[in-house]
């Protein structure tokens, strides 16, 4: 509570010291004629940063550290008797000295030394209340004392405040760089955890699924990736047979033929597919896609399984429509029209000068649209999860259920954050390998996307 | 001679005209082609939508009972609520209160609803536990709040409205066929007829479900499970999202197309966010367990994590977006700043800026919506955890909406929270419409101005 009282009071002197350098500078060059290097507001930016920059930082790291070492110093002073006391235990008593000591007050009786540790712990957050404030204050004094006698006709203020925010802007864009370091250590680190258990072979290379949660903790299960990985493929060939031709058809249409009030109306409305959440189409395939498909293969004498490798794929499928049609989409009409101005010169029909001229043409951009539209399949988790059915088998039959690399991700992280076993630390080496996989299909495409642009600019 | 000639050109014409009629024939059916895949998106926008719709719309409606019920003292025997006396304690103040709830909570609720419903038909003998089988669980629990809260109502009538067991909606609404064997039925045939004979005399209504949009979830009331719970985890992450990505987003977007000198480190940045931008979003997941649960110990299922989470992963949106923006702005724009001497800095953020924000702030509220929609990385970091309370601030359990609908998935009680499901799918699809619509109205809005 002191603490945000302590930074309301930081950040009103900081307004105040911004003020205070505004004026005089102002002052500054009014009487003596002269132009300044800089204008007042920066002048009083520059003031404001060193009152309220310093101190909230040392406030931030005072808020961290005091509690830890309260609570230290207060379980040092306990008696003996409570010395055997369990973590949980010692929680709960720390909390009924805190009632104590904050006047609420306790259920029952009250221990002579619970009184004791009470008092103790209001005298030592007194201390330590009035110490945050005092160097708090001390140190936002100091710094814009400091600041303030800087203040003068040249001083460039501007150029001081301009460095501040482009080191600001630097920091931000270095979170992107930071998030993917973030991204491959803790993967890396869990992953090299799992294989201490498992083998690299072994889980590389094998071919039977089965984690199994034992409690003898001597048989940790089979971890064999390829009948996930073999899974993954399945399910994302299909969908990209779905996809490829109806989205690579629409594009066609799009981009050709279609009257431009037509094309107005039906692109955002195919573009809708791309906007929906993936869990929205995981029930859709649950509810609708899945027992149509067992309806319709019960018809026709096979047995189609509700939920199965054909279900997730087509309703994936359907997902990445969007995608594949308005990245070809926009492709394609980066032909330049003198290439189909010559075609159809040269007496082609329309259909000929698409098919053996502007198509050749926009191939590298489109198989990068089909590289893209891949690694988003093989990343797909929701609709896996709820329409595939979590069969981790080496099959061959696409009506029958499958699992795959995000199926499994969930199913062995869901719930369980010691990481301890290997049932909870493979997660993180199918993660390094999906990671892994779509970053390699990532910049194959974008090289494709890149390497084609340069022809035509 | 002649005649000869002719006939070879003859030929050759009616072969050059039955091949232009076969290309034109194909140019038909490429044409007719690319016709079909669009018809056939379109078609498969239209199945989407009719399916959730039909499902989830009727869903907003749930069977209510609404009967007169009397607040029989006998059976509410409870003594006035205590108050705090002078010299005493917070903390015994506190106990003594909720001893006092606990006698409430003794109290046999179910009897009054029973009486309730025997009252109404005074000639007929019900069996309590056929009665009770039809109101959802949480109800009396509800009756019992009523009264902690007014404890004045005991004595009276009252008209109340109670939600309906779940099985007891399914029957009504026709969603359990009639034709089953009483084996295969979730109720037993008295409960049925009962149920059957209230809703004709208008005892048992369909009304809006204001339970869905006021509630938590909840595991023993299936009737009663609503969205409160992850409206507010969801909105929470939101917030994080738009305080935490969005600014980082857009700093990072103006430093690298204005200020990046050309070097290998701002070419490692820009790789970095595209391929930032195609990770799987589980990956972010399992980076959230490792990192942000593993190490640093924050709670899990809390929004913090969560908002953390998906603010990461809205990141690169943002940035791109944010880019593109930037890049529409004209260079000449940039060029009088810096030519009647504004610095660098000032050209920016006096000139530029201004002029990209309508990009900016649409780019924004997609990133926002893509993150409301997010589901599997949240999975990975425990919020698919059953809450039962609203939280109150980013560090309390919670889940999302997305999640929500996961978990209603796959609730047992599939004939009823199939539609439940549908009907937090519109939800949720309401609001990512509501966003993208007003992000469109604000770039409009803000065009027009610049």
């Amino acid at each position: 509570m002191s603490g945000s009282t302590l930074a309301i009071v930081v950040l009103a002197m900081m307004a105040m010291v911004y003020q205070l350098a505004w004026w005089r500078s102002r002052r500054q060059a009014v009487a003596s004629g002269e132009r300044p290097h800089s204008r007042p507001r920066y002048h009083g930016a520059w003031v404001a940063f060193w009152c309220a920059g310093p101190a909230l930082l040392v406030l931030g790291l005072w808020s961290l550290i005091e509690p830890l070492v309260l609570q230290a110093s207060l379980t040092a002073n306990l008696p003996d008797s409570q010395a055997q006391l369990s973590s949980m235990q010692v929680e709960q008593l720390l909390r009924r000295i805190k009632d104590l000591a904050s006047g609420y007050g306790v259920v029952g009786e009250v221990a002579p030394y619970e009184q004791a540790a009470a008092e103790q712990w209001q005298r030592l957050s007194a201390i330590a209340a009035a110490a945050k404030w005092v160097l708090v204050l001390l140190v936002a004094g100091v710094g814009s004392r400091w600041a303030l006698t800087k203040v003068q006709l040249t001083f460039r203020a501007r150029h001081q405040v301009e460095k501040l925010i482009k080191l600001l802007l630097w920091g931000c864009s270095a979170i992107a760089i930071l998030t993917t370091v973030g991204i491959v250590f803790s993967m890396f680190g869990e992953a090299l955890r799992f294989f201490a258990f498992v083998s690299p072979v072994d889980f590389f290379f094998g071919t039977i699924w089965n984690p199994s949660f034992s409690s003898t903790g001597h048989d940790h299960g089979d971890y064999g990736l390829l009948p996930l990985l073999w899974g993954t493929l399945m399910v994302s060939a299909i969908a990209l047979l779905v996809a490829i031709p109806v989205g690579l058809m629409t594009a066609i249409y799009m981009a050709e033929y279609a009257p431009a009030r037509f094309r107005s109306f039906a692109k955002p409305v195919i573009e809708i597919l791309a906007g929906i959440p993936t869990i929205v189409y995981g029930v859709f395939a649950l509810m609708a896609v899945g027992p149509f498909f067992a309806t319709v293969g019960a018809w026709l004498g096979i047995e189609i399984r509700a939920t199965s490798a054909l279900t997730a794929g087509v309703v994936m499928g359907i997902m990445i429509v969007p995608f594949v049609s308005s990245l070809s989409d926009d492709i394609i009409s980066q032909v330049p029209q003198s290439l189909r101005d010559g075609a159809l010169g040269l007496g082609a029909t329309h259909s000929e000068t698409i098919r053996q001229v502007v198509l050749p043409a926009a191939l590298p951009g489109i198989v990068g649209a089909f590289l893209l539209a891949t690694s988003r399949a093989i990343g797909e988790t929701m609709i896996v999860v709820l329409a595939a059915g979590n069969s981790p088998q080496l099959h061959g039959n696409p009506f029958a259920a499958v699992s795959t690399v995000t199926v499994s991700i969930v199913n062995q992280l869901t719930g369980d954050t010691d990481f301890a076993g290997p049932q909870s630390l493979v997660a993180f080496a199918l993660g390094l390998t999906l990671f892994v996989i779509t970053l390699l299909l990532n910049v194959v495409a974008l090289y494709i996307v890149r390497k084609y642009r340069e022809q035509y600019e | 001679m002649e005649s000869h000639t002719l006939s070879t050109q003859d030929v050759l014409h009616e072969r050059m005209a039955k091949k232009l009629k076969q290309r034109h024939r194909r140019e038909r059916l490429f044409k007719f082609a690319g016709l079909l895949a669009t018809c056939l998106g379109l078609a498969f926008v239209a199945f989407l939508f009719i399916s959730i719709l039909s499902r989830g719309i009727p869903a907003f409606w749930q069977s209510t009972i609404s009967i007169p019920v009397y607040i029989d003292p006998e059976l509410v025997a409870v003594e006035a609520p205590p108050e705090r006396e002078p010299q005493e304690s917070q903390a015994a103040f506190k106990a003594r209160q909720d001893a006092w709830r606990n006698g409430l909570m003794r109290v046999s609720w179910n009897a009054v609803l029973a009486a309730a419903v025997a009252d109404l038909y005074p000639q007929e003998d019900f069996a309590v536990r056929d009665v009770l089988a039809l109101f959802t669980s949480a109800e009396r629990h509800r009756l019992r709040d009523l009264v902690a809260q007014d404890p004045s109502v005991i004595g009276s009538t009252l008209t109340l409205n109670f939600l309906a067991h779940a099985n007891v909606d399914v029957w009504l609404r026709g969603n359990i066929s009639r034709d089953l064997p009483d084996a295969q039925q979730q109720l037993p045939p008295k409960v049925r007829a009962l149920a059957d004979r209230m809703a004709a005399d208008g005892y048992i209504q369909q009304r809006f479900s204001k339970a869905l949009f006021l509630n938590t979830d909840s595991r023993s009331s299936a009737a009663s499970a609503g969205l409160s719970g992850a409206f507010m985890g969801s909105l929470f992450m939101m917030l994080i999202v738009l305080l935490l990505a969005v600014p980082v987003g857009v700093a990072s977007a103006i430093y690298l197309e204005e200020f990046a000198p050309e070097n290998t480190w701002t070419n490692v940045v820009e790789v970095n966010i595209n391929n930032l931008a195609a990770v799987p979003s589980i990956v972010f997941g399992l980076l959230g367990a490792a990192l942000l649960i593993g190490w640093f110990k924050l709670p899990l299922s809390a929004p913090l994590v969560g908002g953390l989470v998906l603010s990461l992963m809205a990141l690169p949106t943002v940035i791109i977006a944010t880019r593109s923006a930037l890049q529409a702005v004209p260079s000449s724009v940039r060029d009088a700043a810096l030519g009647i001497g504004a610095s660098k800095v000032q050209m920016v953020f006096h000139h530029v800026l201004p002029l990209a924000l309508p990009g900016v702030l649409t780019g924004a509220i997609l990133a926002v919506a893509q993150s409301l929609g997010e589901t599997a990385p949240l999975l990975l970091i425990g919020m698919n955890a059953f809450v039962a309370n609203v939280p109150s601030t980013p560090m309390d359990q919670a889940t999302a909406l997305p999640v929500q609908i996961f978990l209603w998935q796959g609730n047992e009680l599939r004939n009823f929270f199939e539609a439940r499901t549908a009907a937090a799918i519109v939800v949720l699809l309401a609001m990512m419409l509501g966003l993208n619509l007003f992000a469109v109205w604000l770039r409009k809005r803000l065009e027009k101005r610049w």
